[in-house]
């Protein structure tokens, strides 16, 4: 720039560069544009440092009322297929005769299994965007009644896209959440929470500090519930059994 | 001349940081997947602002300075030479104290954020060496 101008800078060096630098405009726009319009695959960062704010108000999405007597956390992984029969087999009961009679109280927590599941985070991704929309539990349900779908795509993004229109969500702000991969450290963790607590596996269900792993069906829970707090006995009970 | 083609490489390396930060592209192409957990770190923020912003609105800033000092008029002048050194500089600057982040705090390394510290570090250099030509030049 200031260096003397010679014939070289003045005529055709100085006509070369503006041309070298309109091609690299071109050819930045080009590129740029391309990653923008592509259809892009989603990646869930592994292993994020987990900050703060990932965590700030956030103990797991839950189901039930917060006066429950009984609190269960669910440690699950989309892609598990425990824990689908769990959620599409056991799950409407435990709804039904638990969580929707007050009883019982369900906290559900992420446990990615990235070694074998390559789609868990994303899973667990497009679930936490569609919690911004207040469609959590519709994404929960959808995500693990597709989970032979998607598992075995080399991009479930799209599927989940699919779920997030299927679902009414504001696809725009879907993509963008997924996009920005914002909910990477709440990811993370809740992995590392459930590491703490010596989590293994998936499904794991933990009651006050006891670990509950593998298989579960809802009379187990039901058990369980009924046993740390019982119903109290209806008024016809009594007059029954001194009959 | 050599300050304005960094300058632009600088913009577009800014451009793609910024955008992936934005959620308009998907993931960051990368190798390693330090770029991501770069970016999601507290700091990929400064003083409130995204820094892939600061770095744009810097390489666009440095961009139109470089091209406006192409003029004939002011070409065989010394102190645009002096202010793209200073301006640069302060490039230089955040972006030692960026890496120091990446090496010592983030413990990942973002091979963009790697590219745009050479960037900045090569406009700053040939900004020293036109500075130096134009004395040459005087003398």
């Amino acid at each position: 720039m200031a260096a003397e101008p010679s014939g070289a800078e003045t005529g055709g060096g100085m006509r070369g560069f503006y041309l070298g630098l309109g091609a690299l405009a071109v050819a930045g726009v080009a590129v740029i544009l391309y990653l923008v319009l592509k259809p892009s695959t989603v990646s869930i960062p592994v292993n994020v440092a987990v900050q703060a704010s990932d965590t700030a108000g956030f103990q797991g999405y839950v189901l039930g009322s917060p006066d429950a007597p009984v609190e269960i956390t669910e440690f699950a992984d989309y892609q598990c297929p425990y824990c689908q029969t769990f959620a599409t087999m056991q799950m409407p009961t435990v709804e039904e005769r638990l969580i929707k009679t007050g009883r019982l109280r369900l906290r559900y927590r992420d446990f990615p299994l990235d070694n074998i599941h390559s789609n868990a985070r994303v899973a667990m991704h497009a679930a936490a965007c569609a919690n911004d929309q207040n469609k959590y539990w519709p994404m929960h349900d959808r995500l693990y009644e597709g989970q032979g779908d998607w598992a075995p795509e080399a991009n479930p993004a799209p599927t989940f896209h699919g779920y997030a229109q299927a679902l009414g969500l504001d696809v725009n702000a879907y993509d963008a959440c997924m996009k920005s991969a914002k909910y990477a450290g709440r990811i993370q963790a809740s992995r590392n929470l459930a590491e703490r607590y010596g989590v293994g596996s998936t499904p794991t269900m933990m009651v006050g500090n006891r670990l509950w792993a593998g298989r579960i069906d809802s009379d187990a829970i039901i058990h369980l519930v009924d046993s740390l707090a019982p119903l109290p006995a209806a008024p016809g009970d009594s007059a029954k059994a001194t009959k | 001349m050599a300050a304005a083609l960094l300058s632009l490489l600088g913009v577009f390396v800014a451009l793609y940081l910024y955008l992936y930060k934005i959620g308009k592209i998907g993931a960051l192409v990368c190798g390693t997947g330090g770029c991501e957990t770069v970016q999601l770190s507290r700091y990929s923020r400064f003083l409130g602002i995204e820094v892939s912003l600061i770095g744009l609105v810097g390489y666009i800033g440095l961009l139109a300075f470089t091209l406006w000092a192409l003029r004939p008029a002011v070409a065989r002048l010394r102190w645009p030479a002096t202010v793209l050194a200073a301006l640069s500089g302060v490039g230089v600057l955040f972006a030692i104290y960026l890496t120091a982040l990446e090496l010592f705090v983030i413990h990942a390394i973002c091979r963009w954020c790697v590219g745009s510290a050479v960037i900045i570090t090569a406009i700053f250099a040939a900004a020293l060496l036109d500075r130096r030509h134009a004395e040459a030049v005087k003398a």
